[in-house]
């Protein structure tokens, strides 16, 4: 598919499909990408979920779905994919359904599933060339247990289990590159605050098959400690920045679809959030702040070349 | 219908071939791997047209199960032991979601220490899962008793997933002359899967096992799993009353084996139950008024019946294949709650653990649990719980421990 639909702002969807009143914190950025995300993909769809904060998005007797919804556990989504997929494939084959009964698969998880517990899961689905959309919003923690560092989380950030004066040891896991090296269909970096970037690559899975994967940065006010109403900020930020590369794989290649002329200093984005406030004050962190930023600089010196 | 020699893993494969069933997803364990080996083998020469998944582990293997069946297909899938706890956590979920499928166990013992032979601490350890159980004593009974799990988990009146229990080795790998019955009759007493509204359809969207805010509707979907657990039981009698029909093989939910004149009962269940009934025989031919109970149905268990069947009996033998540590036998609690505060029920349960890890018993221990329960009766009051051990069993492990000890101290360690 070479023509987008999404060429301009004004061609976004003006009204969303995901019904309101749901219960995520003011100034979610996962629920921000996820209207966007589910205007494009459209009610033919069941989503699979596992143990996060969308979990609460449908809490009985409701839902704000308009299409299917299964909870699995928050290993195990991938697996309930498969077996819906299956199930209706055997059904198409059996001519039990018709295709306009069909559905699209899309696994919705945090990051915590996403990266770690469901990652021998998501891998076999991969190789097994599953026909599905994998959604992982990524608030860099485990958020709905309260913030607690997670294999998404990155270096130095304060979580309720990293609350030392350097934050957490480690550095985030690139889930991106893991999902490339299983050669699938499709694999996109989105986040809320870049909509017609985010659109266009939710079209472009949508007109695929096999296995896809939709990673979005989800700045979270709660977790990551910033007023709700920063939270575009926050995301334009990320991209400015460049910590946060907006990139899809294809077909073997990488491309990055949206390379910041001139990026602003990491810290422009670390400052607005209070899981970093310690690398400010008291006094700077210089060591930290610096290690930060060559890490980013070195990760554009190999793309820009 | 044909007859073959089998394994019970044979059986089991035979059952899930005749119930026609859509969907398998897989994952190989010892002893249960010769199950889906059978099915894959019969797939790919296009003598069965379902299609199966080998998953990365049983957790994913059970999660797929469930959402294929609460997509409307037909669900067989298979494991043992280590399997079974490893998808613990999806044995409650997949139940919740009432979606019906049939799951075959192949009993193994649990490690530490690990082991490849039987026992049932596995399959005790999903006994309020919400998964119905039935426990298997022969070959033929395996076959018999998918065929009847379909049935029973996809009646309208139950809709919950079901356990079919085989010990391993004993039965998983020992060949016994099996009817297949035809095709035809098959179809008769188990039509096509109608799943209702338990699908997922772009026409007919629905949200399936959604989270609950607070104890009022949780507390409302567990009583209803707890409430169609229950029913299964008339529902099972019926449906066996028509496989006896179509069959002429009666699986009740309680097997009574040469009670109804009895004082004295064993009362165990799976296929180390054959041997608690060659015991009746010979301790019958020497004046014993002894028999045995064997639950064919675990979960529901057949309370009434059980009830029926020791009205007035003086001692029951309660053999376990399990151990819960720190507490006793499974089975033995589970009996003692379904006599306790009714009348005319035996005063005396003699409880005994045997059996673990394959460890055979035999028939003079069965003679010797018959003789402890009648002394009890005598007594009036009943031994502590027993576990079956002989000097001869403590001295060979001594043996292998002296040996090694030796050996230690040969490569120069300090004794
Ligand atoms: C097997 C299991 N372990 C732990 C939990 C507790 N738990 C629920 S949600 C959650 C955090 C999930 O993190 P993530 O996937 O990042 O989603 P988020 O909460 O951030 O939305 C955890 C640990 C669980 N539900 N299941
Ligand atoms: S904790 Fe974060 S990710 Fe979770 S609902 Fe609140 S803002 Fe969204
Ligand atoms: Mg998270």
């Amino acid at each position: 598919m070479n023509e987008t639909l999404f060429r301009r702002i004004k061609d976004l969807p003006s009204t969303h499909l995901l019904g309101t009143g749901v219960p995520t914190c003011a100034g979610c950025g996962g629920l921000q990408a996820l209207h966007q995300i589910y205007d494009v993909l459209g009610e033919k769809t069941v989503f699979v979920n596992a143990a996060g904060c969308m979990t609460l998005l449908s809490v009985y007797p409701f839902t704000p779905f308009r299409g299917s919804w299964l909870y699995t556990a928050m290993a195990a989504a991938p697996a309930g994919a498969q077996g819906i997929r299956d199930a209706l494939d055997i059904q198409l084959k059996k001519g039990q359904i018709t295709t306009d009964d069909d559905l699209q698969a899309i696994v919705l998880t945090g990051d915590g599933a996403a990266y770690g517990m469901g990652m021998s899961a998501t891998s076999s689905a991969i190789e097994r060339g599953l026909d599905f959309v994998y959604i992982c919003y990524d608030n860099e923690g485990y958020g709905n247990t309260g913030q607690q560092y997670s294999e998404a989380t990155p270096h130095a950030a304060r979580t309720s289990t990293s609350k030392g004066p350097q934050g957490y040891p480690g550095y985030k896991k690139d889930l991106f590159s893991i999902w490339a090296a299983h050669k699938p269909s499709y694999v996109a970096t989105v986040i809320g605050a870049e909509p017609l970037d985010l659109a266009r690559k939710i079209e472009k899975a949508k007109e695929k098959q096999g296995p896809r994967l939709i990673l979005a940065l989800s700045p979270c006010p709660t977790g990551w400690d910033y007023d709700p109403k920063e939270s575009a900020d926050v995301g334009h930020l990320a991209v400015r920045t460049g910590i946060w590369p907006l990139k899809e794989y294809e077909d073997g290649k990488v491309v990055h679809t949206k390379v910041p002329r001139k990026r602003l200093p990491v810290e422009e984005y670390l400052k607005r959030q209070g899981r970093f406030s310690h690398l400010f004050e008291p006094m700077r962190n210089e060591e930290i702040l610096t290690g930060i930023q060559e890490r980013v600089d070195a990760y554009w010196a190999e793309i820009e070349g | 219908m044909t007859r073959k020699l089998l394994t019970g893993n044979g059986a089991a494969a035979w059952g899930a071939r005749l119930a026609v069933v859509d969907y398998i997803p897989a994952f190989p364990i010892t002893p249960q791997t010769e199950i889906i080996e059978n099915l894959e083998n019969w797939i790919d020469n296009e003598q069965m047209p379902a299609r199966m998944v080998t998953l990365e582990s049983e957790h994913s293997m059970i999660t797929a199960a469930g959402a294929a069946a609460a997509t409307g297909v037909r669900v067989f899938s298979a494991t043992s032991s280590q399997g079974l706890l490893y998808a613990m956590e999806m044995l409650y979920t997949v139940a919740g979601w009432r979606a019906p499928f049939v799951l075959v166990n192949v009993s193994r013992g649990l490690s530490a220490p690990i082991t490849l032979e039987p026992d049932h601490n596995d399959i005790m350890a999903a006994r309020d899962s919400g998964f119905l159980q039935i426990h298997c004593a022969d070959c033929q009974e395996v076959l018999d008793s998918v065929l009847i799990a379909y049935r029973l988990g996809e009646d309208e009146r139950v809709r919950l997933p079901v356990i079919v229990n085989l010990d391993g080795f004993y039965l998983s790998f020992t060949r016994e002359p099996v009817e297949i019955p035809d095709p035809q009759a098959v179809a008769h007493f188990l039509p096509p899967y109608d799943p209702e509204n338990i699908r997922f359809r772009a026409s007919t969207p629905i949200s399936q096992a959604v989270a609950v805010l607070g104890g009022t509707p949780y507390s409302y979907f567990r009583y209803e799993s707890h409430l169609a657990a229950q029913k299964a039981l008339e529902v099972y009698d019926e449906i066996t009353a028509e496989f006896a029909e179509e069959f002429g093989r009666p699986r009740e939910a309680l097997e009574s084996y040469r009670t109804e004149d009895a004082e004295y009962l064993f009362f165990q269940i799976g296929s180390f139950a054959t041997k608690a009934r060659e015991a009746v025989d010979r301790l019958r031919e020497s004046g014993w008024a002894i028999g045995l109970l064997r639950p064919r149905l675990f979960r529901p268990l057949p309370e009434k019946h059980i009830r029926q069947a020791l009205a007035g009996k003086k001692g029951v033998a309660v053999i376990d294949q399990n151990l819960a540590a720190g507490r006793g036998g499974v089975l033995y609690s589970e009996l003692a709650s379904v006599l306790f505060g009714h009348a005319n029920m035996p005063g005396i349960l003699t409880s005994f653990i045997g059996g673990l890890g394959g460890r055979d018993i035999s028939t003079e221990e069965y003679f010797e649990m018959a003789m402890v329960t009648r002394q009890a009766v005598t007594d009036g009051e009943a031994p502590s719980p027993r576990l079956l051990y002989t000097e001869t069993e403590l001295r060979e492990v001594q043996k292998l421990q002296a040996i090694a000890n030796m050996e230690r101290i040969e490569l120069g360690a300090k004794p």
